[in-house]
């Protein structure tokens, strides 16, 4: 599976965690920016303009940025889907419905205790992984980038 | 050889040092003695778990007024309260932002929301923050069930509330009441931590 930062998908997939692990699991050697949000969360509304520059500025380059919604799977069609409209998002935003937390939290990083906003970023070929429980700004994402893509 | 010793020093130091300075952020895990706080409460009583004689534990919730996951469980704090007061287990809740960054989670709105609810629980204010930092405490809501042995009280439990936010009718597993009852029978805690999404504490900034 390739992903880009950018998507002709016009509407965000709501998805499993069979979906999401698959893209943790990748061989791509793309870097993966996968940030947890919700539209309820005001420091994660905060910083993902930050998220959508990065998908933008590195649109030619093997970024994926990847915005993993947490809202309800009830708030699909009268919050998410507004709000990224309203926004002119243009990252690939991902539903995940998956309710019991507990299940998969740890698989995305130990150090994660559950408070968004919270961010994975990995290089699989160079086996960078790095998680933040906390929220970012255009310069801090771009120093958080593994060093090959810095330049 | 005295130059070898120095640098030992220094190292065992800065190894003391990490150790200790790692222990303060990480907060209380379970099994840890539970620190003691002393706050004011939305209905006015100034609460600590010292003054707490005559319960066998406490159901201690970091929350708030503005995060939809606590909103979401508002309803169920409620109702463990008034199932376990009365077994010994009160609900402590106790709201750790910081009010300049949420209006909405001020003292004044604090006391509101406690009333327009009837809030059957004490609702603290944690302003300094420091109960939040001692326990650790990261997200709204986020537990931190407390048993009392030999008049200490001590973590028995870490986590959320149950295994479904959004759907009540949905919970099958309900973590906090599944773990009072085990401390009620006598039992050891079966699932004793637990992870969930929720609201980030929202610190001061320094």
């Amino acid at each position: 599976m390739i992903i880009y930062g950018q998507s002709d998908e016009p509407s965000p997939e709501i998805i499993k965690w069979d979906a999401l692990q698959s893209i943790l699991n990748t061989h791509s050697d793309s870097v993966y920016v996968i940030n947890f949000w919700a539209t309820w969360c005001k420091p994660c509304v905060a910083e993902l303009p930050s998220f959508d520059s990065l998908s933008v500025a590195y649109r030619n380059k093997p970024v994926a940025v990847i915005l993993v919604s947490l809202d309800f799977k009830r708030q699909y069609a009268d919050k998410l889907i507004p709000f990224i409209q309203k926004n002119n998002i243009s990252a690939r935003v991902l539903l995940l419905d998956e309710p019991e937390y507990d299940l998969w939290i740890n698989k995305i990083d130990k150090s994660w205790s559950g408070a968004i906003p919270a961010t994975l970023i990995f290089h699989k070929p160079s086996k960078y992984h790095h998680f933040y429980e906390e929220e970012f700004t255009y310069s801090s994402l771009i120093q958080a980038l593994p060093p090959h893509l810095k330049n | 050889m005295l130059k070898t010793y120095r640098f030992l020093t220094t190292l065992l130091i800065l190894v003391l040092l990490g150790g200790f300075t790692f222990r303060f952020g990480h907060g209380l895990d379970v099994g840890d003695k539970a620190k003691d706080f002393r706050l004011l409460s939305a209905s006015g009583k100034t609460v600590s778990l010292s003054t707490m004689s005559d319960v066998k534990g406490a159901i201690i919730i970091f929350t708030c007024n503005h995060c939809p996951f606590s909103q979401a469980y508002e309803d169920r704090i409620i109702a463990l309260h008034k199932k376990y007061a009365p077994e010994g287990y009160p609900v402590i809740a106790i709201n750790p932002n910081d009010a300049s960054k949420v209006p909405d989670d001020s003292y004044e709105n604090m006391q509101k929301r406690a009333q327009e609810k009837s809030f059957p629980f004490e609702y603290l204010y944690d302003e300094s923050q420091e109960t939040a930092k001692a326990y650790g405490a990261s997200r709204t809501p986020h537990v931190f069930l407390l048993t009392k042995k030999n008049n200490k009280f001590y973590v028995a439990y870490i986590g959320g509330i149950d295994n479904n936010t959004d759907e009540p009718e949905n919970v099958t597993k309900k973590y906090v009441e599944e773990a009072v009852d085990e401390l009620i029978a006598g039992k050891p805690v079966t699932t004793s931590f637990t992870k969930a999404i929720g609201c980030s504490i929202k610190w001061k900034q320094n």
